[in-house]
């Protein structure tokens, strides 16, 4: 029997999914190995029998809590789709804000009409058993995962740094050409796509483990950043981390 | 007279999440709402205090679906405040890969998100069995589409390549010459996107309202112009918070805006209303095909308004690039900051309809004030004035049917809702 599959989205741009959807042009046969049984972006039907559910987007108010306990009773397998359900991502950048005053800048008197709380990785309100890192994700990371998960394995995530995929494709180090990259503590796996394409990672993968923050921050001084635009790069998707080691 | 309940929680095959609600009594009308359930998102207060070279990065994250509209809008508000002009090649460069999302947004909503109401379907998954050419057609255009984002800006959600005042990396002579012959070949594609289009049963029903869009006298308008509206509303885009008017409903996490009427139409439809005359010969025969007239004032027919453009986005792509080929691709350093501040205001075309971003920026470089509009945002009010308009006309049909029609008008204005939230599902009550 096929396993039923189940497409989930909390706070986010949906760009996961459509990352989803476009591995299915290369990829139809992917229909024929699952079922997908909900997945709102896409289809009308909703079943609830799911096993295996891919959620999307960070969780931003206490209402999102329940729905997610729900998703987590019904799923065998809980897999995170992308930088914002892993890590908080991009929607966490407010985090290190006042919340209040946040709120009020883009809503003014009105800010007490909508519920809101600090932005949160899925796994800080339910156990998550896979993660597929990336803002977005990976299509061909996303098909390996799917492939693991039918095969009953674990899926596999390096736990390398993006240099090394840098290095494996022979480009020139962005910091020799004047650039800033925070590829040295970056966990790999997407084949470190922003520097190919000329741009430094920009650390949505998440950190490798145990990486040095402060060589890294030094490296990203001493080559001409500013404070301000140091921070500003760590904080892209690392708010949520960086506020909870804070905590520690 | 009939009495009518509709709630639709979260309405499905759109962009984020959504509610309708209707609900009549004795054939009266006495509830018709949109409301829009989305988190709120907050990227205007996130930008603050950002380097000015972060916020495309930043912002193009609002939308996956238009991610490539958001980071072009935000560098052309970064360029606009701090004096930075792009080049020519910049230009054709930008305008290339925003005609592939231009495609690939709109095969989607057309190919995925439509066509399986009007093939009475829930999803396009069964008709990978009952319509395989449909379908493989479908992946093959959003392929083309994807892969000429990728080859522009190293991908099409979140673009990596493109930076404030140029591109970070360039596309090869080779890359250019193969896209080319992909997009020539996709004619037949579109040529058969113009037949089904024509087969489909498009509602009837139509309501006069004001259409907005920017227009150029030299192009199709997609990244830059003048704020233009069929009322004859005229507004540089610096101006553009005449024509939007922003307010709050407390049914929306989105905002709504009104021009001179209640409400206003952006997206599709209203480019081809306001800048028909511009479209390339093959979308203007592609329009008569589909029997598409400026003023068209049906909303449903903004997906027919869709499939128009992508004719039109396939043929200029094949201009633009054998323009590129005949200048050859010569790689161009970045401006370096200014090092003054100021303030602009940058806006595209996208899928949806007009996007504005306005910053301000420091002297520092950091950003001081954001502010977006969303199209989906802009199309709130209309919708719901749409759906006033409708819902009487049809209140004795079946309540299945009468919810179908309603989502089906929701699903063409093809919203999307993450965007609009600093934005859907229909509840008829």
């Amino acid at each position: 029997m096929k396993p039923k599959v189940a497409f989930f989205d909390f706070t986010s741009c949906e760009g996961c999914q459509l990352t989803v959807v476009d591995s299915l042009q290369t990829h139809t046969e992917l229909l024929d190995a699952v079922e997908i049984v909900q997945f709102r972006e896409a289809m009308t039907e909703k079943g609830e029998d799911y096993a295996v559910a891919f959620v999307e987007g960070s969780i931003s108010r206490p209402s999102d809590e329940p729905r997610l306990k729900r998703i987590r009773e019904q799923a065998a397998v809980l897999v995170a789709l992308g930088a914002c359900a892993h890590l908080g991502g991009i929607n966490a950048i407010r985090n290190a804000m006042p919340l209040d005053d946040v709120r009020r800048y883009v809503y003014g008197d009105k800010a007490d009409w909508y519920e809101t709380y600090p932005a949160r990785p899925i796994s800080a309100v339910v156990p998550v058993d896979a993660v597929i890192p990336g803002c977005p994700i990976d299509r061909n990371e996303f098909l390996e995962v799917v492939k693991a998960l039918l095969l009953g394995k674990k899926p596999p995530l390096p736990d390398y740094p993006l240099c090394v995929e840098c290095k494996l494709k022979e480009h020139t180090c962005l910091f020799h050409k004047g650039g800033y990259c925070l590829g040295p503590v970056t966990r790999a796996g997407c084949g470190a796509i922003c520097p190919t394409y000329g741009d430094g990672c920009e650390g949505c993968r998440g950190l490798i483990p145990d990486p040095n923050r402060n060589a890294m921050s030094e490296v990203l001084l001493e080559h001409g950043l500013t404070v301000d635009a140091m921070l500003a790069r760590w904080t892209m998707f690392g708010t949520y981390q960086q506020m909870e080691t804070g905590k520690k | 007279m009939a009495n009518v309940n509709i709630e639709v929680h979260h309405v499905t095959r759109v962009e984020g999440h959504g509610n309708i609600v209707v609900n009549a009594k004795n054939g009266v009308l006495e509830e018709c709402r949109l409301e829009i359930v989305e988190t709120p998102r907050f990227f205007e207060a996130m930008l603050r205090g950002r380097p000015y070279t972060q916020s495309s990065h930043i912002t193009s994250r609002i939308c996956g679906i238009c991610a490539v509209g958001h980071a072009t809008a935000s560098l052309r508000a970064t360029e606009n405040a701090l004096g930075i002009e792009p080049s020519e090649q910049t230009v054709l460069l930008r305008k290339l890969n925003f005609h592939g999302e231009i495609i690939d947004s709109h095969v989607l909503h057309v190919y995925m998100l439509v066509a399986p109401d009007m093939f009475g379907v829930g999803s396009v998954i069964p008709l990978v069995k009952t319509a395989p050419d449909v379908v493989l057609r479908a992946l093959r255009i959003k392929k083309l589409s994807g892969d000429l984002c990728a080859t522009i800006g190293g991908r099409h959600t979140h673009p990596i390549a493109m930076a404030v005042g140029g591109f970070t990396h360039y596309p090869t002579v080779a890359e250019l010459k193969a896209l080319r012959q992909r997009l020539v070949d996709a004619r037949a594609d579109m040529d058969e996107t113009v037949k089904l289009a024509k087969t489909l049963p498009w509602p009837q029903f139509n309501r006069e309202t004001e259409y907005v869009a920017l227009r150029k006298e030299d192009e199709y308008a997609f990244i830059d112009g003048t704020i233009t509206t069929t009322d004859g509303g005229k507004y540089p885009v610096k101006d553009y918070r005449k024509v939007t008017n922003e307010r709050m409903v407390p049914h929306s996490t989105a905002k709504y805006t009104a021009h001179k009427r209640e409400s206003y139409m952006v997206g599709a439809l209203a480019r081809f209303n306001v800048n028909y005359d511009k479209l390339h010969p093959r979308a203007q025969a592609a329009a008569e095909e589909l029997g598409l007239k400026p003023i068209c004032t049906n909303p449903y027919l903004n997906t027919a308004a869709q499939v128009v453009e992508m004719v039109h986005s396939v043929e200029d792509s094949i201009r633009i690039i054998d323009e590129l080929l005949v200048r050859g691709i010569h790689p161009e350093p970045l401006p370096p900051f200014p090092g003054r501040g100021g303030e602009g205001v940058g806006s595209c075309e996208v899928p949806r309809g007009i996007l504005f971003h306005n910053y301000q920026i420091g002297e520092n470089g950091l950003v001081k004030n954001a502010n977006c509009i969303i199209p989906t945002g802009q199309n709130l009010a209309n919708i719901e004035a749409d759906m006033r308009k409708l819902v009487p006309e049809i209140l004795d049909r079946p309540q299945d049917e009468i919810r179908l029609m309603l989502e089906m008008l929701v699903r063409a204005y093809d919203p999307c809702i993450s965007c609009s939230v600093h934005f859907l599902e229909v509840k008829f009550v």
